[in-house]
């Protein structure tokens, strides 16, 4: 996809203003939000569960070189064919050419935010194979030749009314005068479509949620079951994943697992959880002929060594966005680019460059709803931050607001002059409030007095308040 | 196929990033003791539960979560209780498994009219039968291995699957499960395949509506051996 994250702005100014789109926001991220609070309390040992996981992740990464060996070692030992991708063009030709070599003409393809980073459907298209997206959220957004709005939810953005109407554009094989009155005759109208393309696959793509060192295993975590019919019906299955996503063992595992559904749905586990060794061995009567795992790196190990490491701990759970109040504003395609919400705010900049995304990590309020809710402790807002010093570092912001904070730098490093001004400042709008004591507009300040009033200042300033209180004197509120 | 040295450069990106050389003994002796050591994190308490709450409490998660849980005594009684839950839920008495022995040793002539198929699932197949190899507690989870005995495809193809799992291989947490799927496999070797599965298949896809038989199996019956 062409990244817009340099739009944002104009993409949050179209985002709430439509209609559609802030229907379909309304009731999801709430849901999504209750289940996960009432899963939490279920659990009285998350929050420690959330330090293990942050120290489980940090140890992989300390030690990647050494464990992305020993799980080549042992998945190459069970028949698994792992490449290496350096670049997202690099993962993309591999893949191809797994398909064109095997003469592939239909491609399942279940979840993965990494085909999304690469941009694997439509090199895949382009190179004359039919991709079909098997996961009902991911298949709404290719029907509609459009990025998902949410890494775990891909169509949040859209109200089941618009998913009629795209199935009757879609399913014209079905009889025109059909009812489709509810999601669940939705869903059982994709079911029918669905089977017939899992049998006919020739290749199955999937994701991986872990890789794990001890066994060699990918691992996959579904609600619907569609990974697993791509994985298992098709002559191929190609598992694309990056480097970051390997464990050492099963307990690792079983620890993230704990946290990775109730921080993402609210499920205590997601239905399915599927670890997958090698091609079919010679006695099963079914699974795949080849097993091909792809990892891909796109700048993963350089960010290791940067200030940034932290955000590889992520174990893509979506609950920063669900709890963002940015994202639940304008939803996910405002961001421009595959990652949206806090961690989209994180990664972005370090995938497309801080020219590019430089809007992203400073849409936030700062209010530090991702970071507590984070199943593995990232610290998003002051990663963000550390990327809006890069972005004044690199001089990326615009004219206005260099000027305003040079002119702001000047006033606030001379103490006698700052107080002086805050104090005019204070006095006057003071006295500029007027009897309701707050103002519907100010010049510069019309976006947000829009939709607030904003109190006039009581006379004094906090500096002020301040000195008094030092010395004893009451204050009078 | 990666393109020629991708994989050392990647290598080296990682450590020059971590500041590490390539052979260093204390960090390859400390991520071997790890692997081999296979250390437990700390389990919930509710995972570490009596025989007796552990049942409850796993049989309470697959009901709430919308699937149908069977007490039988012993092996001998599963043919029939098989034929009573498919008449009861009104299901087509064809039934499709694979070769675990458990299965074909079962008394089939007390479920008279049930048929039975072996192999793979077939696209057309409505029901098939399953023999877990461990379960767990903690979240309801069942444990399949793939293979001859249970084809993966029996667990996902079908609309309605059933899985048998014996009492004294429900555990509580997931490590448990994983210690027997080592003791059955050896350590560090695993199944083509190892299924978790908590549930019937669902989505919440459109308009954050749950739905129940996205892609899998519509209908889970779990039976419980001793």
């Amino acid at each position: 996809m062409k990244p817009t994250s340099h739009d944002f702005k104009d993409n949050a100014r179209v985002a709430l203003g439509d209609a559609q789109l802030q229907r379909a926001l309304s009731g999801l991220p709430g849901g999504l939000v209750a289940q996960r609070t009432a899963a939490k309390a279920a659990l009285p040992e998350f929050e420690a569960l959330r330090t293990v996981g942050r120290d489980v992740k940090n140890h992989m990464l300390a030690n990647l070189d050494l464990y992305l060996e020993r799980y080549e070692a042992k998945a190459t030992a069970n028949g698994a064919i792992v490449h290496w991708a350096e670049t997202a063009s690099d993962a993309r030709e591999i893949i191809a050419k797994i398909c064109r070599d095997v003469d592939a003409k239909l491609i399942t393809k279940g979840k993965s935010m990494v085909s999304e980073e690469i941009g694997l459907n439509t090199h895949l298209e382009g190179e004359g194979f039919r991709v079909v997206e098997t996961d009902l959220g991911e298949y709404l957004v290719q029907i509609r030749n459009e990025p998902p709005s949410h890494i775990i939810v891909p169509a949040l953005h859209l109200t089941p009314s618009q998913v009629e109407h795209e199935f009757r554009v879609k399913h014209t094989h079905l009889p025109v005068d059909r009812l489709l009155p509810d999601p669940a005759s939705m869903v059982a109208e994709a079911r029918g479509v669905m089977r017939e393309n899992y049998i006919k696959a020739d290749v199955g793509i999937t994701g991986a949620n872990f890789l794990i060192a001890e066994t060699g295993s990918s691992v996959i975590v579904t609600n619907e079951g569609n990974g697993d019919l791509t994985q298992s019906l098709a002559k191929v299955h190609i598992v694309i994943t990056s480097i970051e996503k390997v464990m050492a063992t099963l307990e690792d595992v079983a620890t993230v697992l704990r946290l990775l559904a109730r921080s993402a749905t609210g499920q205590d586990i997601s239905n399915y959880v599927t670890f997958s060794t090698g091609p079919k061995r010679p006695e099963d009567p079914d699974g795949p002929e080849a097993y091909h795992v792809v990892i891909l790196d796109n700048g993963r190990a350089e960010l290791l060594g940067t200030e940034f490491r932290d955000v590889l701990r992520c174990i893509r759970c979506g609950a920063c966005m669900n709890h963002c109040p940015v994202y639940n504003a304008v939803g996910g395609h405002a961001y421009g680019w595959v990652y949206p919400g806090p961690i989209g705010a994180v990664l972005t900049p370090a995938q497309l460059g801080v020219k590019e995304a430089g809007n992203l990590p400073n849409a936030s309020t700062f209010c530090g709803a991702c970071e507590a809710v984070c199943p593995v402790k990232i610290p998003l807002p002051g990663l963000m931050r550390k990327w809006r010093n890069r972005e004044f570092d690199e001089g990326h912001q615009g004219f206005v607001a260099k000027r305003a904070l040079a002119l702001w730098a000047a006033i606030a490093t001379r103490p006698r002059l700052y107080h002086l001004a805050m104090r005019f400042a204070a006095v006057g709008l003071g006295a500029l409030g007027g009897t309701k004591r707050s103002f519907s507009w100010l010049p510069m300040a019309g976006g947000w007095t829009k939709h607030r009033q904003l109190p006039a200042p009581e006379g004094r300033t906090f500096q002020q308040l301040w000195a008094e209180q030092q010395k004893g004197v009451a204050r009078d509120i | 196929m990666s393109k020629a040295g991708a994989r050392e450069r990647i290598f080296a990106s990682i450590r020059s990033s971590l500041d590490a050389p390539s052979a260093d003994a204390q960090r390859t002796a400390l991520v071997d003791a790890r692997i081999a050591g296979r250390a437990r994190h700390p389990t919930p308490e509710r995972a570490l539960l009596g025989q007796a709450e552990l049942r409850a409490e796993f049989a309470g998660y697959l009901t709430r979560g919308f699937a149908s849980v069977i007490n039988v005594s012993t092996r001998d009684e599963l043919p029939e209780a098989i034929a009573d839950y498919l008449r009861q839920h009104n299901r087509p008495g064809r039934v499709r498994m694979g070769a675990d022995p458990r299965l074909a040793a079962l008394p089939w002539s007390r479920a008279a009219g049930l048929e039975r198929l072996t192999g793979r699932a077939e696209p057309d197949d409505e029901v098939s039968l399953s023999y877990a190899v461990a379960a767990a507690a903690e979240t309801g989870t069942l444990v399949l291995a793939s293979g001859p005995d249970n084809p993966v495809t029996l667990n996902y193809l079908p609309e309605t699957h059933m899985v048998v799992v014996d009492a004294d291989t429900l555990v509580g947490p997931y490590e448990a499960a994983f210690d027997i799927v080592r003791a059955r496999m050896g350590v560090g070797v695993m199944p083509r395949t190892l299924n978790f599965i908590s549930g019937p298949s669902r989505t919440s896809d459109i308009g954050g509506k749950t739905v129940m038989g996205a892609h899998g199996p519509r209908h889970l019956a779990i039976f419980i051996v001793g």
